[in-house]
Parts: structure tokens; sequence; C-alpha cells
């Protein structure tokens, strides 16, 4: 049994310590919106937030986050309105879809360390998030729109 | 097949208690009283329109499209438009989401029936506002006669709305000329998008269901001929919520040799699976090699009684023997796999007497008889439930894993199973874009004319492998697969010009080959269009004047009404605006260069005119390959979500450059080498260019773009680098050691 907050409510999980967190959050708890892409860590579909920092729950032991705070897509903003969010639907950014919860997780991870990125910043941060669909052009400028608002951490 | 003739069919509105429902045919009386829900759309007595969609949603906001085009017509308030993907049902005829097909297929019927709608609306509106439907005017979810007007949800709740239309009036009614269309070439956002950006859009990986438990399948050495020896789970034992593991009995032979583990939860599952051992007596293709796969499409090239003679001009030979000279080149390309984002899964369970198969999937109507077979069932029997797909692409065409996830729970007595491949479980058993081998001549005349071509294209046939019924036969009587070598019949006026499309028996034996985004033309425009620079390198003229001479536009490259309008003419126009967008013929930095590349997307029968120009620069020490910008024209008719055909426009885009320089892999033993990000690298934010996408205004048929784009731009980069260092390529992916060995060459 582990716990942590998840989505700033205290969780308890049965999932062996040594599991990946990304299962205990999608079938235990069952919130469905962290996605399962490659489970080596390389695609970023499964980004989460421990402690406030980016990190690949498909790789990401159960154990690792007892007594942390784990934030998914569905505890981002309470009403799915994060600038990040808003941003993706004005840019109409996603396309099939399933990366962006990481996509969105990995840029609110960004803006929240470095505000005001520079292309080659957010290039070097999000190319560790694949997009199959290849709607790259699209989230860079969700990313640059909402950084030009501001995004208040 | 269940397909129904559509255009055969009358339509038919009918009210019943709760609305107003817009069928082809005769609908069937319901159980309840209503009637039974029609291919098209319903309005509810508060004017809610409700638009049924048969195809997936992929990435291609496809809901948003074919909604806009109905509700277009229908003069409905789009803010009271509902997109409803629909579950399998016969009902609703051919269910395939592919080809680029979609907005093209829908385009006639949904506009006819919206259309329909309209009309019907208007006359009862009319009436109840005793006034004549020529005063009247439809306009936003009402009909207005000067100073009254009442909403469409008035009309269904109290007006007369029971009508038909034969098939003959349907035909004739009368379509909103281009300049009178609201919604269909306006901007607008897509409706799934905003559930894709807080987790809340429902993928098949998502599905649940009280009682299920989990499993993973161990899958065998070779995707075809492997026989379960022996199952040894004493290390599975182990595993806390391992249950069990079964050996699949599947009549319909879609997943032989895989064998089912279950447990309680999908951690469980995979380690399980990875602790059990499973003895295999293995198919006869465990050693194969992607040089084996090479080898023998060059020995079927070599063949000249093999394949399928898909055009055959008279003279062919003679003008070769009479040339004042010829040129002859092969390329190939390495095996490529889908990568779709979500791996294949799918939930399965008995329930009531129904076989319920939750999953996205793309073409229903194909893997319904597979299940059936499996199953021993009939399909009326089967449902698969509708869900969003984690990218298609082209993989969830083919639906193995649904019959797997079906027999996974038949062998447990129908319980509810939610079977998941893990990733390097879906790339072994993708259904792959087999490796190509073509081989392509020329024989020119007097003055560098063009008189002759002949191009021979040999590769695994997907169609082949998993619906033989859609093919057609050659001049010879052959049967081809026409995904396989579309491309090649291309709309250059070359003289007598001969297409051979030969199957390559090693690779439909080794994988089960899939359509890849694009498909065909995907690879045959990697050799035709590399091919074409090539050609006007040795008849020494300008590629892009060598291209537009023979894009004329005569002969049965003149074009037809509906779809091709124009025939070459416009290909030869997307290309004259691509030379000039892109700067064509202006001078480049050292060791930089601007490649040319055109194409009718994805086949003759609806071409989507698109051209691209590629901008790279090369390292001659390293041979390393940067594109800069990749410039589009497509003209691909009325263009219905501007937006959305944009985004397919960049996506296709950057697959065709993700296709040409990083992705790619081979044949090791019988099995994709590369099965995870570690081997396989597609394209990622940091590779992305500058990308500048234009559409050539047009009120013609809207035709395809997911695709299209993918086509033109390898060989755009192919000749793009030859025009920056001299060094010619002619194997995809194209890797830095080849152009550095090229450069030397």
């Amino acid at each position: 049994m582990t716990s942590f907050r998840l989505n700033g409510k205290e969780v308890s999980v049965e999932a062996p310590e040594d599991a990946p967190l990304l299962w205990a959050i999608r079938d235990e708890i069952g919130l469905t919106g962290t996605k399962f892409g490659c489970g080596i860590g390389q695609c970023g579909a499964c980004t989460v937030h421990v402690g406030g920092e980016a990190v690949r729950s498909c790789i990401t032991p159960v154990g690792s986050v007892a007594g942390q705070s784990v934030t998914t897509i569905e505890g981002l903003d309470p009403k799915g309105q994060h600038p990040l969010q808003t941003a993706w639907i004005d840019a109409q950014a996603p396309q099939c879809g399933y990366c962006q919860s990481g996509q969105i997780m990995q840029a609110a991870a960004l803006l929240k360390a470095t505000p005001h990125p520079t292309d080659a910043e957010i290039e070097a941060t999000m190319t560790g998030n694949l997009c199959r669909c290849m709607a790259y052009i699209r989230i860079k400028k969700a990313i640059k729109a909402a950084a030009a608002k501001g995004v208040a951490a | 097949m269940n397909a129904i003739d559509v255009s055969r069919r009358g339509f038919l509105i009918s009210v019943s208690a709760t609305g107003a429902l817009f069928a082809l045919g005769q609908p069937a009386q319901a159980a309840d009283g209503g009637f039974a829900p029609t291919i098209w759309y319903g309005i509810d007595r508060e004017g809610v329109v409700t638009v049924h969609i048969i195809r997936a949603e992929m990435g291609q906001h496809v809901g948003t499209a074919i909604a806009r085009i109905v509700a277009d017509e229908l003069e409905a308030d789009w803010t009271k438009v509902k997109i409803d993907h629909v579950d399998s049902d016969p009902k609703w005829g051919l269910m395939v989401t592919g080809g680029s097909w979609s907005v093209w297929q829908s385009y006639p019927l949904y506009s006819q029936a919206g259309a329909a709608g309209r009309i019907a609306l208007i006359d009862a509106g009319a009436k109840l506002m005793g006034v004549k439907p020529a005063d009247c005017v439809a306009r936003n979810g009402a009909v207005t006669a000067g100073k009254t007007s009442v909403s469409y949800g008035e009309i269904v709740a109290k007006g007369e709305l029971g009508r038909t239309f034969t098939a003959e009036e349907l035909g004739k009614l009368p379509i909103k000329p281009a300049s009178e269309r609201r919604l269909i070439g306006k901007p607008g956002q897509a409706r799934d998008i905003p559930a894709k950006t807080n987790g809340q859009a429902k993928y098949g990986l998502d599905a649940k269901v009280a009682g299920m438990v989990y499993a993973r399948p161990k899958l065998p050495p070779t995707r075809y001929g492997s026989v379960v020896s022996a199952i040894d789970d004493t290390e599975a034992k182990k595993v806390p919520g391992y249950i069990r593991a079964i050996a699949l009995d599947d009549p319909s032979g879609t997943v032989p040799g895989w064998v089912m583990v279950y447990a309680t939860s999908f951690i469980a599952a995979d380690r399980a699976t990875e602790a059990l051992k499973v003895t295999w007596k293995a198919g006869e293709t465990a050693k194969v090699s992607e040089a084996d796969l090479q080898t023998r499409a060059r020995a079927l090239i070599a063949d000249k009684a093999a394949g399928s003679q898909v055009v055959e001009d008279p003279g062919v030979d003679a003008a070769f023997a009479a040339a004042k000279s010829t040129l002859e080149q092969t390329y190939t390309t390495s095996t490529a796999v889908h990568f779709q984002m979500e791996p294949v899964n799918a939930l399965a369970f008995e329930k009531d007497g129904l076989f319920e198969i939750h999953t996205g999937n793309q073409w229903q109507s194909l893997v319904l008889p597979w299940l059936a077979q499996a199953l021993g069932r009939k399909e009326e029997t089967i449902v698969l439930r509708t869900y969003m797909l984690g990218g298609g692409f082209g993989r969830r065409l083919n639906g193995d894993y649904a019959v797997g996830a079906a027999l996974a729970s038949k062998a447990i007595g129908g319980k509810p199973v939610k079977m998941v491949m893990t990733r390097a479980d879906d790339t072994r058993f993708d259904s792959p874009r087999s490796p190509s081998v073509q081989t392509l001549k020329m024989a020119f005349g007097e003055a560098g004319r063009v008189t002759a071509m002949d191009h021979a294209a040999c590769a695994g046939w997907p169609t082949l492998a998993m619906a033989p019924f859609f093919m057609p036969k050659g001049a010879n009587g052959q049967p081809y697969d026409p995904f396989a070598i579309s491309g090649a019949n291309h709309w250059y006026n070359v003289g007598a010009q001969r297409v051979r499309a030969i199957g390559n028996d090693l690779a439909n034996k080794t994988m089960r080959p899939g359509w890849l985004r694009s498909v065909g033309p995907g690879w045959t425009n990697w050799a035709v269009e590399s091919f074409m620079d090539e050609a006007a390198l040795k008849a020494g003229v300008d590629p892009l004047a060598f291209r537009l001479k023979m894009l004329d536009a005569t002969g049965r490259n003149a074009g037809s009404a509906p779809n091709a309008v124009g025939g070459a003419k416009r290909q030869a126009a997307v290309l004259k605006r691509l030379a000039d967008k892109a700067g064509w013929g202006k001078p480049l930095p050292k060791n930089t260069g601007l490649g040319l590349a055109t194409t009718f997307g994805q086949e003759r029968d609806m071409p989507t005119w698109v051209a691209c120009a590629a901008r790279v620069n090369v390292d001659p020490a390293t041979g390393a390959v940067k594109v800069e910008k990749l410039t589009l024209v497509a003209d691909a008719g009325t263009i219905v979500h501007p937006d959305g055909a944009l985004a397919q426009m960049e996506g296709a885009a950057l697959w065709g450059m993700s296709l040409a320089l990083f992705e790619g892999t081979a044949f090791e033993n019988g099995e994709v080498k590369d099965t995870n990000l570690d081997g396989y690298t597609p394209l990622r934010m940091a590779d992305v260019p500058d990308v500048d996408v234009e559409f050539i205004a047009s009120t013609e048929v809207p035709v395809g773009l997911g695709e299209p784009a993918t086509t033109v731009v390898g060989p755009a980069i192919g000749n793009a680098i030859f025009r920056a260092v001299g060094a010619r390529v002619r194997d995809l992916p194209i890797r830095p050691e080849a152009v550095k060995a090229a450069i030397k060459a």
C-alpha cells in the first residue's frame, strides 16, 4: 500500500511499490487522462508532475511517490482552463489527442520553471514528447501564446 | 462485406415522439414505436441536430468536417449541431476510415441529405406560418417568411414533416452554390479538440467494464505458422495477480500461435507475460531478413512474366528498341512501422447474446467477418463499440487485435477481458509498410523527347493479405493491390507507358503487410519523382520544365468530371504556383539545394494535386541533411474545414519528412528489428523545419487531404540533396552515410 496526494486528494494504491505509477493512476484510481505510449520513458504521453516536476509515470515506481504530491492532466486546473489548455484550443493543436495530456503537462512544467522560454528552450524540452500526428507546429505555437499571456504558476 | 448501395436508395423523413429522423431507404419500425435511427441525422424538438458519423476520429476532426457539410445545406444553427460517432451496425453500410476518402465520399450524400431536410423543413414551416414555401428562407435553424419565423425544433414538434424523396428526386435537389455556403470553407474550430486538452477524451485504452480482467498476449516468433508446443507458467505463477495462460484457438487464422496471459491488473499481466515460458514450433519465415525480402523483390522484377499489368500501352518495347537513349534506375524503401501512439488494445465480453468489442478501429466492416469466424457466431451478434483512436495512420484498418481480445474473452466463457499490447508487442506485430524495390526505365527520342516509360514495383501487398475482394485485375488478367501501385500510374504523358505491380510473396508470408499513411503513393512516388529529376538531368532539361511539358493534360490525362476536372492541367498549375512561391531558380548558399516533387495524392479516381519544394542544407563532411523549409501547394477542390485541412497538410508533410529521414527498420530473423523508441526514431519537435502550405482556391469536388502531402516530401528532399551537393540517393530512409557515399561517388 502506497499513499500520496493526487490532484490535491490523499489516495492509497495497492500496486506493488516497484510497479509503474502510470498504471496505478489509470487502473486503480481510474484517472485515464494520462496515457501509455512506449513504457520506456521516451514518448512522454504518460507525463505527470511529482512535486511540481514533470516525470514519466511509466518508469516512475509507485513507491517513489509515497507522501509526495502528484498532479495529472485532470488536476492541472480545476476547470480545465489552464492557460496552456486554452492556448491549445485556440491553436487547434491536438489531432488524435492521445499524446496531448503529456505534452501539456510537460509544457506546464517548462513554463513554471521558465515563464518566457526561447524557441530553442521550447524545442529542447518538448522534443522528449513524441506527437505521432506531428502536430508540433501548433504545440509550439500554443506554448508561445500561453507564455506571452503569462502563466501564473 | 456488408456494403449497402446507398446511391439507389431514396430518402425518407419520419417524425417520432422525440424528433425527426432523416433516413435513406425505408427506416425500420423500432420496438418502442419510434423509428430506427438513420445513416444521416436527426432533429429533436429542441432543434438539436445530431449527425451520425460512421468514420473513425483519429485526429482528422472528421466529425466536424462531415457535420459542416450537412449543417451547411440544412441551414442549421451550428451551435445546435451534435456529432455522434456510432457503433458498428449493418444499417450503416460499409464502415471504413482510410484512403483519405471520408470527406470525398461523404460530401455528395451528406449534401443531398442536408438539402432534402432543408426543403422539407421549409415546406412544413411554410404550412405552419400559412405562407407559400417560395416566400420562405431557411437560415440558422429556422424558417423565416418576412417578419415571422419558426424554428426547426418547433417544426419538428408541430409540423407535418413526414415526406419522402425518391432516389431520382434526391439527385436533382438544389445543392447551394458555393457563394451561399455559410460553414463549408469558413473558419471554425473542431468539436473534438476541447476533450483532448483535459484528459476527458475516451480512447480504446480507457474502456472499462465491471469485473474485467486484464490480458497481454505472448506473441509467437513468426506472424504466421507458429504452433504452441508447450506452456510453462511456473515463474508466471509467482507474479501476484496472475490468473492463467491460454493458447488461443483461432479458426479465422488471424492470430495464430498467440498465448493470452490473464491477470487481475495490467501490471500483473505484463509481468506474468515476461515470466511465462512458451515453446513454439516456429513458422517457415523465422529466419527471413530485410535483405531476403529485397532479394526476392529483385528476382520478381527481373521475371518479365511476374505481376499484373496495371498500365500496358501498345508499343512500349518498340519505343525502347528505337530509343536514342534510355535511362534505368532502381529505388528501394525499407520496412516502416505505424507507431501510432496508442498501442493496440481491446476490451471484449459477451452480454445478453451480444459479443461486444470496445476498441478504436478504422475498418469495422473488414474485421467483423474475421470476428464471426473466430468466435463461431453470426456477425449480427457482434458489435464494435466506438472510441477515439490514439492514432490510426492505417494501423487500425487491420483489426487483428480485436480478434485476439475476443478470443481471449471467449476462452474464459465470455467474461470481460481487457487485452493491452505493450509498445514492443504492438510494433513486433504491426502491419508494417513492406520494404519495396522499384525499377524505372525511360526511353528518349529526338531532342530528348520522352517516348516511353516502364515502371515495375514489387512489395508486400496489404490488400491481398486482408481484403483480396478489393483487388482489380490488370491487362493480363492478374489481380493486383491497387494501394501498392497507385502513383506509378501518374498523370505525365510519357508516350507508351507500362506499369507492372508485383506482389512480394515472401513479404506476405513473413508479415501482415499494412496500409501505412499514404500507402503505395508514399513509396511509388519516391521512385517516380526522384526518377523525373534524374531523367530531366539526362535530357539536359530543368526539372520543373521537364515535368510541366509532360503535364499537358492530353489523352487519358485530360481529366473528367466530377472528381478530376481539368486533369493534369491542375497538377501543372499547382507545380507552377509552388515554383513561384518557393523561389525556384534563385541562387542558394553553398551546399544548399531546393528540390521539387509533385503527385496526384492517393488515386487517379480522386486526385489531390499536390507539390512540395524542400530546401535542404547538406554537411558534406558527414552527409547529414538538415531540412530548412518545406513549401507545399495543394489543389484539393473545395476545402470543407480549412483549419483541419491545414492541420492534415502539416502533419502529413512532416510524416513524409519523418519517413524520408528518421524512420525505417529492418526484418531480422522474421521480425521487425526496432520495436520501441530506443531504436525507431520518428521526427521530433526539434527537427521541424519551416512549413508553408497554400491551398489553390477551388469550388471543385472536395478530395482527400489526410495523406497526399506525405507522398511528395521524400522525393523533394532527395532531389534537393542532389541539387545541394550532387549526391543522388535512391534508398529510403536517407541515411547520412548514404549521402556521404554518394558525394564521393
